[in-house]
């Protein structure tokens, strides 16, 4: 199983590279560029563990090490292996 | 008087530590590897700056489940004075030992250069020896150490006294050219609530040395050996 797991700085948390990244596409004439928010992501890839199981246990890993709840929140997907 | 170096794979301002406390300041001076399991007796210890674990994830995040840490949180916890400096301090705040978070300089630029910091707090072991309102000279050397919390934290930390130093201008006044990384509320270091645990962004470890003309960060390590004096 792949766990693909997106971490991202929380709504009202300044996202300063975000907002490099923002006004540089603006720079650059993408002016219908809104808003930037950049973030993390992972891929786990597991074995041994029912989805249920990992549900559980992917979010473990996050709340422990992957992300810090303090600013970040995180969003996860379970896939079978490829 | 025994104090101890925490040393976890790419810290690299333990030496500099090492170098005061044991032969500036004459002190029982020992390193502890970051996977002994076992701390000894010690007066106070330090979570020297670096890159711990090469800064992979966040700063901090894997140091913080080193062997050693569990030692650490459990004597912290029973009152061991602990000092956190830079990479020290990011591994505090993950490991839960001080509130708070390290993130982006607002700037994105590593940033290293001598600045001037006002003591908000003398009633703390690492600040006893220290005027309120005291402008010492210390260098920051840091990419991420911009100082960020929720407000009901942030209220709770200058309610109680946790705000130990904060940027400021060489006459003492804050404002938002004297912050260097955008902290919140100009903080620069904190102490937890008991005021055993102190972290701070600045190197004292860099200003204590007499072969520099500015000794100011001896002001940090003499109050800690004061107040452990006394404490002992």
């Amino acid at each position: 199983m792949l766990a693909k797991i997106h971490v991202t700085l929380k709504n009202g948390v300044l996202d300063s590279q975000g907002k490099a990244v923002h006004h540089a596409l603006n720079d650059l004439g993408y002016s219908e560029v809104q808003d930037v928010h950049l973030g993390k992501y992972m891929e786990i890839a597991l074995k041994g563990i029912s989805e249920k199981e990992a549900q559980t246990r992917v979010k473990e890993m996050c709340e422990k090490l992957l992300a810090n709840t303090v600013i970040e929140s995180y969003r996860f997907t379970l896939e079978p292996a490829e | 008087m025994k104090c101890g170096i925490v040393v976890f794979p790419g810290s690299n301002c333990d030496h500099d530590c090492y170098h005061i406390l044991k032969h500036i300041l004459q002190l029982d001076t020992h390193w502890i590897w970051h996977k002994d399991e076992a701390l000894n007796s010690f007066d106070f210890i330090v979570l020297p700056g670096g890159f711990s674990y090469g800064d992979y994830l966040r700063p901090g995040a894997i140091a913080r489940f080193s062997p050693i840490m569990k030692s650490v949180i459990a004597y912290a916890n029973q009152g061991g004075r602990v000092l956190g400096i830079c990479n020290g301090f990011q591994i505090l705040v993950e490991s839960g030992l001080l509130p708070g978070v390290l993130m982006d300089n607002a700037g994105q630029r590593f940033i290293c250069k001598d600045l001037t910091l006002r003591v908000e707090n003398n009633d703390t072991p690492f600040t006893a020896l220290c005027e309120p309102g005291t402008v010492l000279k210390i260098p920051i050397n840091h990419g991420q150490g911009r100082y960020f919390t929720d407000d009901d934290t942030l209220k709770r930390l200058q309610d109680n006294g946790q705000i130990v130093f904060r940027y400021c201008d060489t006459e003492g006044n804050t404002s938002d050219e004297a912050n260097p990384n955008g902290s919140l509320d100009h903080i620069a270091g904190v102490v937890n609530a008991t005021k055993n645990v102190m972290g701070m962004m600045p190197h004292p470890e860099r200003c204590a040395d007499p072969l520099w003309p500015n000794v100011d960060g001896q002001m940090i390590f003499k109050s800690l050996i004061e107040s452990s004096l006394a404490h002992s």
